[in-house]
């Protein structure tokens, strides 16, 4: 019973969840500090450093291990989000007359679901467009030689060009601050709701977990939406 | 004081129900909630009308009987109350008040605002309990001390009067708060911890067979709880769970 | 007249029950498994049988109207359950449980049956701390205790203001126990209005569901009527709405005996009425007068001021209250039992010292307790020269951890702080001492049908001390009951399955049948409630805290013409065949209209004042009861015969051998 239990019943539902996206929030804290990197004034070192990274990054053994880690992550959590949202409307087939959800909880936490999508939707548009190019694209334009003599593609330029464009640079820049407005959104919940969800509340410790997790809703993905317009606006053209 | 009522009716679990409107005049505002259903139930049986069905019984907040779900909160706007010690001063004159029974999956409409919540029964039945008998040989009462801090937080946990206002607030229609609360209150007691495991399992399997919703930690249950049952019992009943199950 | 014996055993009083228990017969394992108990309730008593007898090996059948067992009216009581365990070390002893029962009681209980509570009340802490009930404790870890009314030791084990609620909650999780092994099924949202007899034994039951409003037969070798009290015969009262004598009643017109009716207790701390509309009465934890002083003012004056709404009562100096039953009873002051503090409350307030609107309220003064524990936490906390703020908000906090729940509710209903100003309190109808007479075995009249519980009468006589209820409850269901039942049962061993297809059983359902439609079919103008009201306040008024012969007689007949025109001028909307709360309500009502008459011909004919039953003629010249040992030294167990007019009175003596009677004095 105890290991099917892990698999099937609502509370595993709710452990995944919660693994899985506490584990994502640690790759937020990874991914964020790669793309620190980009405020770095442009330079050949700065290109070199930031496609010395990338390039490990899709390379190591470990760090690629870590990488299939959180794209199961993801679609774990997404999946299991799709689930959990279509039995919890099933478990109130005729709904209220007159319901008034925001008198007892958070925007936020009634709408997981909604900013999953978005956030979802964010991940696969920002995967093929540097992820996928990185992979299979064509950016020919640009190569970069590795120190060991590889050649490579240029990652950092494509990005730079990218936020930098004249026509759409600034569209993109905004695109992504709005996905980060959706994963600081869902982050408001999600972070503390992971603590929960893993058993993890003590009057003592609550305190600092809530204001910790608003503190990383709101600081993470305020630093990740600053840097394309950092980009755009602040860094010399290439 | 007048008030406008947008009261669900329905005549049984088999027929669709609708939304009705009634008027009650003179309410005086020392009433309790159901006191002014009484009056309009007086109304209505004058008339030759049905009178309106809705569960209620001790009428001083603590049988768990009633469950009106008033103006889109169950038990009405106000905090740590039931429907029973909602008092009409809380509303004002021409008021329109939409009332409807707690709607889940798990707690079919019998009639009218009265629903079936047999469901928390089953779950209490699946393992909400200490397997001891009555034998008059138990162990004296005092031979094992209790923490008092555990004992009160079990005390707190037990106070849950399974009225069902953490379902009905639940976006998701959640039984978690209820049972975590069962599950607290004998995990927290040395007494209760023997056989923990177990009764934490098969009282989620339960919950989950009777079709309520998953937990996912909006905490409208814990402000809508009239007895102010905490979400720490449902992070206690998920580390008992996980405890359980990995063993 | 040979099913009328107390049957207690003899020898010596502290061993009757044991030697009872050892020579009545038992009913092997085996054998169990073939016997089908019906219990009717599901409250402390009914729910701890039921699971008691389950776990013997017995099929056991529960009956509640509730559509839940943990919803039975015991949920309500709040403040303790007593228990000669003697953990304070203040002299507590079964043998002064005992006495102080009897004695509060005033005279007219059992000696065996009040002696054997005593005994098995102690087993009744343990089991349920066994069963996780999380009674309050100390920072030792263990049990905490408290005082109630009429007794001189503290005895009272508590979970906040939530006693009966944590003990109910026990016992139903003991029946969840034994519902998930098979043996007990729940039939809930099931209202008994029957009882069937076969060859003069209880067999079974009719019972309609309340849902689909089938009328179903039930059968089993014995019926447990666990169904609580009658109090709702004031329509306003502290039970629940839904509280009726209908199973005691039904079967009390099949043959058992209605013991001491007049026997009720007026609570002294409930909230006042506030108006017509009100539905019910909300009691006050007696726990509360531990700490709270009841007070009125001196001057009439002031009392017509507080009334008016010109003076406010926390204006008043200490030299201009009166403390009542502190002057009057020094040695047990606040503290003295119900029935004494209920006709002090009605005697300042028809003096005209009441202080509500109605001039029917009196004072619970919680200010020189927040005081005094406001004092002894600046002592325990090392606070030097604590300010009067300090000492305030300090006393408030042990109050709140003490009451919280109580002052809450109490500031929801009547929308006044009672950490700032008194709670204003009246008496209201609690609990009846009254109920189905049965023998030492809990046996009613009828062979093989059962009363425990609030439902008989054996154990609290003229009055019940606070806590005792619970503690009676309990005890019948997990420690009486399943033994001596299993004496009758003995002899059903061979008798297998009962059939429900009899002709007895058919008749019992044609007599439910017929009531019910013509309930529905009388189509009259009233409401129930219109009757109920009316009833209620016959019975206040006539047959309440103060009874005299003239207003008796009155009541009978007003009683009589109002069942009259019941039966006439109803009106049941809906039908037989559905969810009909109307008709449920109706059924109850038109019980209530003839133990109401009952009650009022038992208050007539006891001429004496005792205990909750206060005769005007009798009485001292300083307004105490008069006891009439002499002649009413005895249970008044009244036989049906077709009205309750004609009733029928046995007498069954009681005899003190191991207490001396003496009257009852607490000042």
């Amino acid at each position: 019973m105890a290991k099917s239990a892990l698999l099937k019943s609502s509370l595993a539902k709710k452990y995944w969840m919660a693994f899985t996206g506490l584990f994502l929030c640690l790759f937020l804290v990874g991914h964020l500090f790669g793309n620190l990197q980009l405020l770095i004034p442009v330079s050949e070192g700065a290109r070199d450093q930031f496609n010395e990274y990338a390039l490990f990054m899709t390379t190591n053994p470990a760090v690629k291990l870590l990488s299939y880690v959180t794209y199961l992550s993801i679609l774990f959590h997404a999946i299991d989000g799709i689930i959990l949202t279509i039995n919890n409307r099933k478990a109130r087939p005729q709904k209220y007359v007159s319901f008034k959800p925001s008198t007892n909880t958070m925007w936020s936490s009634r709408n997981m679901g909604i900013l999953g999508t978005v956030i979802l939707a964010f991940i696969v548009i920002h995967m093929t467009m540097f992820w996928a190019e990185m992979k299979f694209g064509g950016l020919d334009e640009t190569v970069y030689t590795t120190a060991n003599g590889e050649e490579v593609k240029d990652l950092y330029t494509l990005t730079i060009k990218t936020f930098q464009d004249a026509q759409y640079g600034l569209l993109w820049a905004v695109a992504y601050a709005v996905a980060m407005l959706a994963i600081g959104f869902h982050l408001s919940h999600g972070f503390g709701s992971g603590f929960q969800s893993l058993g993890v509340n003590h009057p003592k410790y609550n305190g600092f977990i809530k204001k910790f997790g608003l503190a990383f809703a709101v600081l993470v993905p305020l630093a990740f939406a600053v840097i394309p317009f950092y980009i755009h606006f602040v860094l010399e053209k290439i | 004081m007048n008030l406008t009522l947008k009261i669900w009716r329905q005549k049984n679990a088999d027929v669709k129900g609708k939304v009705v409107t009634y008027q009650v005049s003179d309410i005086s505002e020392d009433m309790s909630f159901l006191e002014m259903m009484d009056v309009l139930n007086e109304q209505l049986i004058n008339k030759g009308d049905e009178p309106v069905a809705f569960d209620h019984d001790c009428r001083e907040g603590i049988c768990g009987s009633c469950n009106l779900q008033i103006n889109g909160e169950p038990h009405g706007p106000d905090r740590g109350v039931t429907t029973c010690q909602l008092h009409m001063r809380r509303f004002k004159d021409d008021d329109t008040i939409v009332i409807e029974p707690f709607r889940a999956k798990a707690f079919p409409v019998i009639k009218d605002l009265v629903v079936d919540r047999s469901a928390f029964d089953r779950i209490q039945q699946a393992g909400g309990y200490i397997s001891v008998n009555t034998s008059g040989n138990t162990q004296d009462a005092n031979s094992i001390p209790v923490e008092k801090e555990n004992a009160d937080m079990s005390f707190y946990a037990a106070t849950c009067i399974g009225c069902g206002a953490c379902v009905a607030a639940c976006k998701n229609a959640s039984a978690m708060l209820f049972t975590s609360a069962k599950v607290s209150q004998y995990a927290l007691l040395p007494q209760g911890e023997v056989e923990a495991d177990r009764r934490v399992l098969q009282m989620v399997e339960q919950m989950d067979k009777e079709g309520f919703g998953n937990c996912t930690n909006t905490g409208a249950c814990e402000i809508e709880c009239p007895k102010g049952i905490s979400l720490e019992n449902i992070a206690r009943m998920n580390r008992e769970y996980l405890k359980a199950s990995v063993k | 007249m040979g099913i009328f014996e107390s049957n207690a055993p003899k020898g010596p009083l502290a061993e009757k029950w044991t030697n009872h228990k050892n020579e009545i017969n038992l009913v092997n394992p085996a054998n169990k498994r073939n016997i089908d108990v019906i219990v009717v309730g599901t409250g402390l008593a009914g729910g701890s049988a039921a699971a008691t007898l389950a776990e013997l090996g017995y099929n056991v059948k529960t009956f509640c109207y509730q559509d839940s067992p943990r919803r039975a009216h015991s949920i309500a009581a709040q403040g303790g359950i007593n228990a000669a365990k003697n953990y304070q070390g203040d002299g507590d002893s079964i043998y002064r449980l005992f006495y102080d029962t009897i004695k509060g009681g005033d005279y007219r209980s059992r000696e065996s049956n009040v002696y054997r509570l005593a005994e098995v009340s102690g087993n009744i802490i343990d089991q349920c701390v066994a069963q996780g009930v999380p009674f309050a404790r100390e920072y030792g870890g263990l049990l905490d205790n408290r005082s109630f009314g009429g007794v001189l030791v503290s005895r009272t084990f508590y979970a906040k203001g939530q006693t009966g609620q944590q003990l109910l909650l026990g016992a139903y999780s003991a029946m969840n126990r034994q519902i998930n092994r098979g043996k007990i099924q729940s039939f809930n949202r099931h209202e008994m209005l029957d009882i069937v007899k076969v060859d003069g034994k209880a067999r079974g039951i009719i019972a309609r569901d309340l849902v689909t409003g089938k009328l179903e037969r039930h059968s089993a070798h014995a019926v447990v009527i666990a169904s609580g009290g009658y109090g709702n015969v004031f329509y306003l009262s502290t039970n629940a709405m839904g509280s009726n004598v209908t199973a005691g009643w039904k079967i009390h017109k099949k043959g058992a005996y209605f013991a001491n009716p007049c026997f009720t207790q007026i609570h002294p701390t409930c909230i006042p009425v506030s108006g017509d509309h009100q539905s019910k009465l909300t009691l006050m934890s007696e726990s509360l007068r531990n700490d709270g002083r009841i007070w009125v003012p001196k001057k009439k004056e002031d009392a017509e001021a507080i009334r008016a709404g010109k003076k406010k009562p926390t204006e008043l100096s200490e030299e201009e209250r009166d403390y009542y039953l502190e002057r009057r009873y020094p040695a047990f002051g606040n503290l003295v039992p119900r029935d004494v503090a209920s006709r002090a409350a009605k005697e300042r307030c028809d003096a005209g010292f009441g202080v509500n609107k109605t001039g029917e309220a009196v004072y619970l003064d919680f200010k020189a307790a927040i005081e005094r524990y406001g004092k002894e936490a600046a002592t325990t906390q090392k606070i030097d020269n604590p300010s009067d703020a300090k000492i305030n908000e300090l006393g408030k906090e042990v109050v709140e951890a003490k009451y919280g729940n109580l002052f809450q509710m109490y500031e929801k209903i009547v929308d006044e702080n009672p950490y700032e100003t008194p709670m204003m309190i009246y008496p209201a109808v609690h609990y009846t001492m009254g109920g189905v007479w049965v023998d030492y075995n809990l046996q009613t009249t009828i062979p093989g049908c059962y009363a425990i519980g609030e439902a008989n009468f054996s154990d609290h006589g003229a009055n019940r001390l606070g806590a005792s209820a619970l503690m009676q409850g309990l005890a019948d269901g997990y420690f009486v009951l399943p033994y001596t039942i299993g004496d009758y049962l003995s002899n059903d061993i061979r008798t297998g399955a009962i059939s429900t297809e009899s002709s007895e059983f058919e008749a019992a359902e044609a007599e439910v049948r017929e009531r019910l439609e013509k309930l529905v079919n009388t189509k009259g103008t009233k409401s129930v409630d219109h009757f109920h009201k009316i009833l209620g306040k016959i019975m206040w008024n006539k047959v309440g805290m103060a009874r005299n012969a003239t207003g008796l007689k009155e009541a009978i007949k007003e009683i009589q013409e109002l069942r009259e025109e019941f039966w006439k001028d109803v009106r049941v909307p809906g039908s037989t065949n559905e969810m009909n709360a109307e008709l449920e309500k109706a059924g109850r009502v038109a019980d209530f209209l003839e133990l109401g008459e009952l009650f009022a011909k038992d208050a007539l004919h006891r001429e004496e004042s005792c205990g909750g039953h206060f005769r005007e003629e009798y009485q001292t010249e300083e307004g105490e009861a008069l006891r009439d040992d002499e002649n009413f030294m005895y249970v008044a167990a009244w036989e049906y015969t077709g009205n309750p007019a004609d009733a029928i009175l046995h007498k069954e003596d009681l005899d003190y051998e191991n207490i001396q009677v003496k009257t009852r004095s607490y000042k």
